[in-house]
């Protein structure tokens, strides 16, 4: 059986979420792997959530915020632009794959970038595998 | 009014815990007051096979040190379950696998090549590495199997309370003695320390947060009254529960995070990914890779105290199952 990747999409609402609905409005036609979930901004995504959702069986997260100087918040998400590459600095030190978590801007207006993110992302995780949340020890 | 039955352990841990529960002084007596100690390993001489004999729920408290490392540790921890009313998770490697639980970035047959064969101070040229069985002429030796995964003891058996710190502080210590003297201790599954962080203790002026570069500990003389991570000192007290006093910041170092997240917290180390780099500050992509850069061991830094109780619990070493 051939393995569908199980993406989880934080997007924020004025956006990012945004841009996912045009896509669907527009019929452009993207990988069904992800599962979105609507946040207020980028900003609000606290790193808990993407380790809960690898630990819920997710194999790969992505993060979907304004353009950098379009925050609804003002700078909510610069602070995710900050959160996410230290994280995904821990989590390398942690034996997950770079490519498992990706932080990308996308307007309300990019519903084919939005698409095109969501495709490239699947394949890249389809190429990497499933997320082993016990990570090839015996007694994990 | 009867004594209470009192037992103590050392798991996977250095022995700082039961040395802890020596540092209450005079109130050591006031505990040989109200308690008949009936197993302390690194203490009294007594056997496993006195608690085995024991009828189960004979012991009424049971202070648990350490993490589980080894099968040893697992069975007793077992075992001290069945024989004991109240298990408490005493120290910081019992409640969240504490500095063994750094292990998890690695697994049980790296550790042992380490140990025993590639560390520059050995001398092993057979390679010859410790065996759970061994034949000798005798019979077969058992020593107890190293576990790839460090766990805290709540993930073994059910545990009643935890008393965290590294090791757990005096005053917290004779606390616990009042209660358990006046039989008043809190709802099952409490923490026995503040609820709130070391922040909220800590003696320092706190103005504005907002750094531009990280400093290692030896890099810089802090001011001494001012908030160190407001120099440029990555200090865990946001993320790290109250109960100790700020004793390290008090002596001019920065939190470690040995008590673990605070309450409502279930990952140390992804809380303290946030709030350090909210307040780097950083608007640019250079900036941002500086930041990622000076914070030299992430995993490491944040996760010092309490890996086998984050959401991950270790290292993972994926298998690729697919090209």
């Amino acid at each position: 059986m051939s393995f569908e990747p199980k993406i989880v999409g934080f997007l924020c609402n004025w956006c990012s979420y945004g841009a996912a609905d045009l896509a669907g409005t527009s019929r452009t036609k993207y990988s069904s792997n992800i599962r979105i979930i609507r946040v207020m901004c980028s900003g609000r995504i606290d790193p808990t959530f993407i380790l809960k959702a690898f630990e819920k069986g997710a194999d790969g997260v992505l993060i979907c915020g304004c353009h950098i100087g379009d925050c609804h918040y003002m700078e909510g998400n610069i602070k995710a632009a900050r959160r996410i590459p230290l994280l995904k600095k821990m989590l390398l030190q942690l034996g997950i794959e770079d490519e498992r978590l990706r932080l990308k801007w996308c307007s309300a207006a990019e519903g084919k970038l939005f698409a095109s993110i969501v495709d490239d992302m699947t394949e890249q995780i389809r190429k990497l595998g499933p997320f082993n949340y016990t990570g090839g020890v015996k007694d994990g | 009014m009867d004594k209470l039955k009192l037992a103590l352990y050392w798991a996977g841990s250095c022995g700082g815990c039961d040395v802890a529960v020596l540092d209450i002084n005079d109130n050591i007596l006031k505990l040989a007051d109200i308690a008949d100690i009936l197993f302390w390993p690194i203490a009294l001489d007594f056997k496993y096979t006195d608690v085995e004999g024991m009828d189960d729920n004979y012991i009424d408290v049971c202070l648990f040190n350490g993490a589980i490392i080894t099968s040893e540790n697992e069975r007793i921890a077992r075992l001290l379950r069945a024989k004991s009313k109240i298990l408490i998770a005493f120290g910081s490697c019992s409640c969240f696998g504490g500095i063994p639980a750094l292990a998890n970035f690695s697994n049980s047959a790296d550790i042992m090549n380490y140990s025993y064969i590639a560390a520059p101070s050995n001398d092993n040229p057979t390679g010859t590495l410790p065996q759970v069985l061994t034949k000798v002429d005798e019979g077969i030796l058992e020593l107890p199997a190293l576990y790839d995964t460090v766990r805290t003891l709540a993930q073994v058996v059910p545990v009643e309370y935890f008393l965290p710190g590294c090791p757990p502080p005096v005053s917290l210590i004779i606390d616990l003695v009042d209660k358990l003297a006046k039989n008043e201790l809190p709802a099952i599954g409490s923490t026995l320390t503040p609820e709130k962080t070391v922040c909220d203790e800590c003696p320092l002026k706190k103005e504005n947060k907002c750094i531009s570069k990280i400093f290692r500990p030896h890099e810089l003389i802090p001011e001494p009254e001012r908030c160190l991570l407001e120099q440029g000192i990555i200090c865990c007290g946001p993320a790290t529960r109250s109960g100790c006093g700020a004793a390290c910041i008090k002596a001019g170092m920065p939190c470690r995070g040995c008590f673990g997240p605070p309450e409502g917290i279930t990952d140390q180390g992804a809380k303290l990914v946030s709030s350090i780099a909210s307040i780097y500050d950083a608007e640019n992509e250079d900036e941002i890779t500086r930041m990622v850069n000076e914070i030299v061991d992430p995993a490491g830094t944040f996760y010092r105290f309490a890996m086998a109780d984050s959401i991950l619990r270790r290292k993972r070493f994926q298998e690729k199952t697919h090209e």
